[in-house]
């Protein structure tokens, strides 16, 4: 298992100052202080011992109340919803949970780092599926379709997507539920950065006609809630699955930490304005800095989702991991190279937005020294 | 139209462009909701933020709450805009609860508050009582936290 294409930019960047960082995968903003004060009364209050295995019930119904309200989709918080350290747990026991040895599953790519290594930890084969900038990196039901084997299990995508910033509308969702109804295929749906969605409103795979019952659902607080650190996420789906994930957890994590839960519950009961108030930020942010690469001559297609922007650097000659070397040493900006996501990201890079508006025009500023210099 | 207001609040003059930007919208939009904020007196000027208990010239700042006698139709209108009219006077609001008004002034030191509050304020028409309560340390002000150490907990590079 390869370490990850994200690690030899963080050693190279930790030796240098002054470094505007559009390399990071997280919020800018704190937690909201309504969590963090949850969370210490909570511990003054001697809530420290272990939950249930699923997570504390009353957190398991603020998140089926909360999926409701936005989708219109059904869990019982009995036995349909189970607390996790991140989605990242979530991913690691789901995969666990799910398949046997030789077992394939779908990644659309560009994708986040652990989804294929989650695959291939959990004895199974990850089939890298491109998807393509002319399609805004959008999963297409035609080709999903032709990499189906009878040994695919599940698919396994990740929308709003990083790196890209795509995102998939009800519209195009709907072929691929066909796609996956057809071949009797799970699908594990990461929702992290459902919140962040521009234009639009953000489809749960889940709210498709049929689909509850083939859906793995992946959420979690650490991007909305801006709650990284925190390590809190939680996986739903249809009680059979359910119940492989919570053995799995049970026996592994345990319970998810009853103070990040504190503090979760916090969120959804009281921190939307505060989301909200980040996610405007958020979409501000993304309007300049897109326009802004567009207009120095680094293609950026236009993402509707996530904080990452996704800008092609073909046009300069260099391959990503080039751009992304010679633009640390020689402007101190810091982004990630298109492969760390996967092989067809070459071409690429990623930038995050989630950076104070001041950061980010100096880093457009930087850019364009760069990109002026590298065409003379 | 409001969340241009709350950008403008944060971070001062911004020029429309970017504004249109940042908001999805044109320039000449911008540009009418602007003069529209000042033509409504929404927008009343640009200024900065000022953490002067970091400066080195004094500054002090008291709360005085205020007793007055309201007048016939129009309250405590009069007497408010009569305060307001002094350079020491920081700001007046309308109170609920105890005190009618508080008013909020500035001074050099706790001296030439006191001066003011005795001879100006006190004997102002309408006022009845005054109780004055200085600032001692500024903890936030304006939405800013002046308690934050300042720098970055991010790592600089993560998934
Ligand atoms: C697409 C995606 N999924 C999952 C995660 C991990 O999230 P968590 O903090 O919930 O483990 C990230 C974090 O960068 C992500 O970008």
């Amino acid at each position: 298992m390869p370490p990850s294409g994200i690690r030899e930019f963080f050693d190279l960047v930790q030796e240098m100052d002054d470094v505007i960082s559009l390399g990071v995968g997280e919020p800018d903003f704190p937690t909201p202080w309504k969590i963090c004060d949850a969370a210490i009364q909570g511990l003054r209050h001697g809530i420290t011992s272990y939950t249930s295995n699923a997570g504390l019930l009353e957190l398991r119904e603020a998140i089926a109340e909360d999926l409701y309200a936005r989708y219109g989709v059904e869990y019982d918080p009995a036995n349909e919803i189970v607390i996790t350290a991140g989605v990242s747990e979530g991913m690691d026991v789901a995969m666990r949970a799910v398949l046997n040895t030789g077992d394939e599953v779908v990644v659309p790519q560009p994708c986040y780092v652990s989804y294929v290594p989650c695959v291939e930890l959990a004895g199974g084969r990850a089939i890298a599926l491109e998807t393509r900038e002319d399609d805004a990196f959008r999963l297409q039901p035609a080709a999903l379709d032709e990499v189906i084997t009878d040994r695919t299990r599940a698919l396994l995508m990740g929308y709003p997507n990083n790196p890209t910033g795509a995102v998939m509308s009800r519209d195009d969702l709907l072929p691929i539920a066909e796609v996956a109804d057809r071949h009797d295929l799970l699908v594990i749906s990461d929702e992290i950065y459902a919140h962040l969605t521009y234009d639009g409103s953000h489809t749960c795979f889940a709210s498709l006609p049929g689909m509850k019952a083939r859906t793995l659902l992946l959420n979690g607080f650490s991007k909305a809630y801006a709650m990284t650190g925190w390590r809190l996420g939680y996986a739903c789906g249809p009680p059979e699955l359910i119940e492989g994930l919570v053995r799995v957890h049970g026996y592994t994590a345990l319970c998810g930490s009853v103070i990040a839960q504190l503090g979760a519950l916090e969120a959804l009961r009281s921190c939307e304005p505060e989301m909200r108030q980040m996610v405007q930020q958020y979409d501000e942010r993304r309007r300049v800095f897109v326009k802004g690469l567009n207009d120095i001559g680094l293609r950026c297609f236009e993402p509707k989702g996530a904080f990452y922007a996704f800008p092609s650097v073909q046009e300069t000659g260099l391959t990503s991991r080039e751009f992304s070397r010679r633009l640390l040493f020689e402007e101190k900006v810091a982004v990630v190279p298109g492969p760390a996501f996967g092989p067809c990201g070459e071409g690429f890079v990623r930038c995050t937005y989630a950076t104070a508006m001041d950061q980010l025009q100096e880093a457009l500023a930087r850019l364009s020294n760069f990109v002026q210099r590298l065409g003379t | 139209m409001h969340r241009l207001l709350e950008i403008l609040e944060h971070e001062g003059p911004v020029p429309a462009e970017d504004l249109a930007t940042r908001l999805g919208c044109s320039v000449e939009a911008v540009e009418a909701s602007l003069q529209q904020a000042r033509e409504q007196g929404l927008l009343l000027r640009y200024s900065a933020l000022i953490s002067w208990d970091k400066a080195d010239k004094p500054h002090v700042f008291a709360f005085i709450e205020v007793e007055a006698t309201p007048e016939h139709g129009t309250g405590f209108d009069h007497v408010a805009d009569y305060i307001g009219r002094f350079d020491e006077v920081h700001s007046v609001y309308l109170m609920s609860g105890r005190a009618d008004l508080t008013v909020v002034v500035q001074g050099e030191d706790f001296r030439e508050i006191a001066r003011f509050v005795a001879e100006k304020l006190a004997p102002a028409p309408g006022v009845k009582a005054t109780a004055t309560s200085f600032v001692l340390k500024t903890y936030k002000m304006e939405g800013e936290l002046l308690t934050e150490e300042p720098g970055n907990k991010r790592l600089a590079v993560s998934p």
